[in-house]
This record gives C-alpha cells, structure tokens and sequence, in this order.
C-alpha cells in the first residue's frame, strides 16, 4: 500500500475545500437551511405530521440526503475530472499507485467534505426545527455509507465524463429527479398504489428512508433492506471502477 | 539486470493509437545506467509515444520495457518509483502553491515530508522564492521549472525531459544543461527528446533518432559525428563563376554564395581526402580564390540528411 500517495491524494482535495469554502461548504449548508425555513418552520406548522412525526422533522434527514447526494456525486466527479480537464493527470497516471490508492484518496476526500457538510446541516437545522435521534449509530452508519457511495458514483462520472456538460448531465437528468422523487418530502404510502409500485425502482427511495428510520424509527421499508440496496450500489460502483482501472478506459491512450 | 549497466531495455514496442496512428514500430533499445541520452526526431515522429508507455502514461500495444529489471506493466510499482517526468505539455495546477504542488508529488511516489530536500531542488531550479505563489501566476518559464521540481521531488533514478527547453530563453536553458549535469554527476539518467540539435549535440552521450515510428538508429555522440562527419571547403573566388568549370567536372564541387565561392564535400575519416591535388586543378583551370575556410558538417546537416534519405 503506498500510504503516502493516499495522504497525499487526500491532502491535496482537502486543501482545495477549504480554499473554495464558501462554494463547497457555506453555500449547500445555507441552501439547505432556506428549506428547514420554508418548509419546516413556516409551512411546515400548516401541515399535518406524518406517521406522527411534525412535518418539518418529517423532511429533514430526507432533505440533508438530498444535499449530501449531490455534494457528493459532485466533489467526487470534480476531484478527478480537473486533472484530467488540466492535463495534470500525467503525474497520477506515471505514479507508482494502485488503483484502490486514487480511489481511497479521492472519494475519501469527497466523502470527508459530505460528511462535514451533512452533519453542519443536521446541526443548522436544530436551530429551526426541533427532531430527534433515535438510533445515532444507524444514523451515523447511513451517513457515512450514502456519502462513500454518492462519492464513488461521482468518481466514475468524472472518469467517463470528457467535457463539463456531460459532468453535469447525470446529476442534473438522473440523480436530482431521483432524489426528489425520493420520498423527501412524503411517505411512499401517500402516493397512489401505480406510483408506489414505480418508485420502488428508485434507490433514493431505501436511503431516505433508512436515513428517516434512524431519527424517528419510521420507514416504508425494513431498515435491513434500505441498508442492503446502499451496499449493492456501493458494490456496483467499485466493480465498475475496478473495470474501469484494469481497462485503463479513458485514462489510459 | 538492477545494478548493471542497463537501466532500461526496451524490446520491440510497437504502439497504435485508438485512432489508428501507428506511433512507433517494433522500437529496441537499451538506455545505459547514468547516460544522457537525447532523443531527436520531426513532429509527429513518436517520441513522446516512447516516453511515455516507460512511464505508464500509455499503454503498449505489443513489446515490453523493464526499468531496472522491472517490468513497467507487470511490476509498475517498483519500476514507476525510479522514475520522474517532466511532460512536453505544459500541464499544472493552477490554485495550487508550488510548495504544496511538490509536496503532493513526492507522496504521490510514496516518499515521506522532507522539506529539506524540496528546499534543494526549489533552489536548484530558483524558485524558492516564489514557494508560496500560487502556479497560475507564474511565468511559463517558471512552471517548466515547477514541473521539473515536481519530477525531481521523489528523488528519481531516472529523469525523462520531454522538450524540455520548448519556450525557454537562452539564460534559463543554460541553467537547464547546468542542472542536467549536476543530476547525471549524481548518477542520474536523464533521457530528454529536443528539436534543437546543439541541445542534443552539447549535452549527450548518445543520440538517437526516431522518424516516422522507427528508431533509426542510436549511437554515442562523438562516433555519430565521426562515423557520418563530412567537411566542407569553401574557396571564396575573386571573380564568381556561372557553372563549375569542364576542367573539374570530375570533383564533387558546387558553387554556393551565389556563384562566389566553390565548394569542396569530401569524408574526413578518409585517408586521401584529395584536397591538394584538387587545390592544384583549380590553379591550373585559372581560378583564383581569396580566401578558404573548412567546415565540419553538424549534427544538424547530419540529421536533415538521415531523415531525407529514410522518408
Ligand atoms: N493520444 C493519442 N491518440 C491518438 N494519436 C496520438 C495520441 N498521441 C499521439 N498520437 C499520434 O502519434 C504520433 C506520434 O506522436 P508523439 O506525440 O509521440 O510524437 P513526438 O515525436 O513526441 O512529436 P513532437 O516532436 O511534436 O512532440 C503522432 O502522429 C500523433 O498524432
Ligand atoms: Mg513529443
């Protein structure tokens, strides 16, 4: 293991957050509080709970997913795409690294900066809505996994993407309707009985869900399912990125 | 082969792009432990194609390279270690500082923080003062130099430079060749590729030339000249000539400078080189000269020469 490399690769994406930290930290967290304004503080107190949770409550682990979902496939998308847009991805490439080291360092970067972002947020949104958490470790558990897995999705854009728009096509056409169709602001069993069979093919819909269940031990699903599809896609991305490595595809002429 | 006198062997590579370019052809060559070798060619002539499937940056479509012994895809790891690169693009970060953007490539390679040794090569290369700035605001002269500190952060073996004088002014490309020897001196082989043959010519032990995908030959320095060396003698005439006259048409003579001057191609490794003889005729067919001067041929002439005779 060149640990080093990993450090390095980490120290390096680390460095370039706190440089942009308006964009890449204050900027998602103020986003995200508008909405426990709107809608948790002041709508929110118009609407009716849901499964005996007050809906302000009700969307906030669904909101801080959304958030941590896009910042996610985002910083992991940039953190490669950059050097390759650059050309520095010489030095990468002439490196003596495994593959599993740049995938440690940079979606370890991305997930880091999503993790302080989710948890800025939780604690943003105790200032306008008062919730509770009901199982931490689980919490914790879906936190750091949708931010390992959103980073590692974002990872492999990066690597297929060769131009900025096709960096943006997937999050802006796939993973925002996904996350908003995702049950952040409803329980699936709202929805009429077509749409709750069609939504069940959406992943966003198991994070959100397990992610909810922890706070106030309410879900659509069983939290053993909502955990399981998370781990499936964590293992669909890194079999992908081995693929992607051993082929030397788009990196390698 | 690690500790002999082959650093890297490099056996029937042949590269072809995705494109269909064919890059190079079934190139063999044996780089010796501590040399400089320069490695000179047209655009296009797949120099750089070379340097980098050494370096892992490309991958091989058939043949094999081993750098000390390792082999550059099996046993990339040990062989990439070896190894510092300076790219022909001029590729950096640009928010990045240059201490920062060394740092990173030394861990890159796997060594530990010594700010000592980044001290070093950032003086070696003057940019110690500019450690804080950010790359962006560098002149272009100066990210060459960042890029060669990058290179020689992790304390390499082995030094590519790949063009690395293209946009530098004279004053720094002297501080170059300078840097260049003192890394050979501590045992560093260094290969570089350049356009500009008095590069090649001052600083190299051997020289190779790729054209077209083929590596048309390499040889040492002094015995490539000696081996292909013509020298030229130039008799500047009083009076300038339309056409060389009947009397000599037997010599290998041309007119240059517009008729002025009568001009003598002969192989200086020969033992007659026919010179006197030649002097004698041109007094008896009456022509007189006011000055001669001799010329040996450059690696240059020797260079337009190869490349034409093999296109
Ligand atoms: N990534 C690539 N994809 C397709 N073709 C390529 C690629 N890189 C280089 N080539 C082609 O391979 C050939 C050799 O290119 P290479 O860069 O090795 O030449 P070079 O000798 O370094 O030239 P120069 O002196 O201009 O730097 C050229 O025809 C070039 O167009
Ligand atoms: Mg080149």
């Amino acid at each position: 293991m060149n640990l080093y490399a990993i450090r390095a690769i980490y120290r390096f994406e680390m460095a370039r957050t706190f440089r942009t930290v308006t964009q890449s930290i204050v900027a998602p967290v103020l986003t995200t509080s508008l909405y426990f304004v709107v809608f948790g503080s002041a709508i929110g107190g118009r609407v009716g709970g849901i499964e005996g949770v007050s809906y302000g409550a009700f969307i906030i682990p669904g909101l801080v997913m959304l958030s941590m979902l896009s910042e996610s496939i985002s910083n992991g998308s940039f953190g490669i795409y950059l050097p390759k847009w650059s050309g520095t991805i010489y030095e990468l490439l002439s490196a003596p690294v495994a593959p599993i080291e740049v995938i440690i360092g940079y979606v370890g970067a991305a997930a880091s900066k999503s993790l302080m972002l989710g948890v800025l947020m939780l604690a943003t949104a105790r200032f306008f809505v008062p919730y509770e958490i009901h199982h931490p470790f689980w919490m914790l558990g879906f936190l750091v996994l949708t931010a390992i897995t959103a980073s590692t999705f974002g990872f492999i854009i990066g690597i297929w993407a060769d131009s900025f728009q096709k960096l943006q096509i997937i999050p802006v056409l796939v993973v925002t309707p996904l996350t908003f169709l995702g049950g952040s602001f409803y329980s699936i069993s709202m929805l009429p009985p077509i749409w709750q069979k069609i939504t069940l093919a959406n992943p966003v819909v198991y994070l959100v869900n397990g992610f909810r269940w922890s706070f106030y031990g309410v879900s659509d699903f069983a939290v053993g399912t909502s955990f399981a599809v998370i781990l499936t896609i964590l293992a669909l991305c890194f079999a992908l990125i081995w693929r992607i490595f051993v082929t030397g595809y788009k990196l390698k002429a | 082969m690690p500790g002999s006198g082959v650093i890297i062997a490099v056996e029937s590579l042949s590269k072809t792009y995705a494109s269909g370019v064919r890059s190079l052809e079934s190139v063999s060559l044996e780089i010796r432990r501590g040399e400089i070798l320069a490695l000179l060619g047209p655009n296009g002539a797949g120099k750089t194609t070379l340097i980098n499937i050494v370096c892992g940056i490309v991958k091989p479509t058939s043949g094999s390279v081993r750098v000390d012994g390792h082999d550059v895809v099996r046993d990339y790891r040990a062989a990439r270690k070896l190894i510092g690169l300076v790219p022909q693009e001029l590729s950096t970060d640009a928010f990045e500082s240059v201490w920062s953007t060394v740092r990173f490539s030394r861990g890159l390679f796997g060594k530990p923080d010594d700010s000592a040794h980044l001290e070093r090569v950032l003086r070696d290369l003057s940019l110690w003062e500019k450690k804080d700035a950010k790359i962006m605001t560098l002149s272009g002269g100066m990210k060459r130099r960042v890029l060669i500190a990058k290179a020689l952060a992790h304390e390499p073996r082995i030094l590519f430079l790949d063009e690395p004088t293209a946009g530098v002014d004279v004053n720094l490309r002297r501080d170059m060749w300078a840097m260049v020897r003192k890394l050979r001196e501590s045992g560093v082989t260094i290969i570089l590729t350049t356009h500009y043959i008095e590069e090649a010519q001052e600083m190299a032990d051997r020289i190779g030339i790729i054209n077209k995908a083929k590596l048309l030959f390499l040889e040492d320095k002094t015995q490539l000249m000696r081996k292909l060396g013509k020298k030229e003698l130039a008799m500047q005439l009083q009076k300038p000539l339309a056409a060389v006259p009947e009397a000599l048409a037997n010599r290998k003579l041309t007119l240059g400078d517009g008729g002025n001057s009568l001009i003598y191609t002969y192989d200086s490794n020969v033992a007659d080189t026919g010179i006197a003889g030649l002097l004698d005729e041109v007094e008896r067919a009456g022509i007189v000269f006011t000055d001669l001067r001799s010329r040996e041929s450059s690696l240059e002439d020797i260079f337009i020469d190869l490349v034409k005779e093999r296109s």
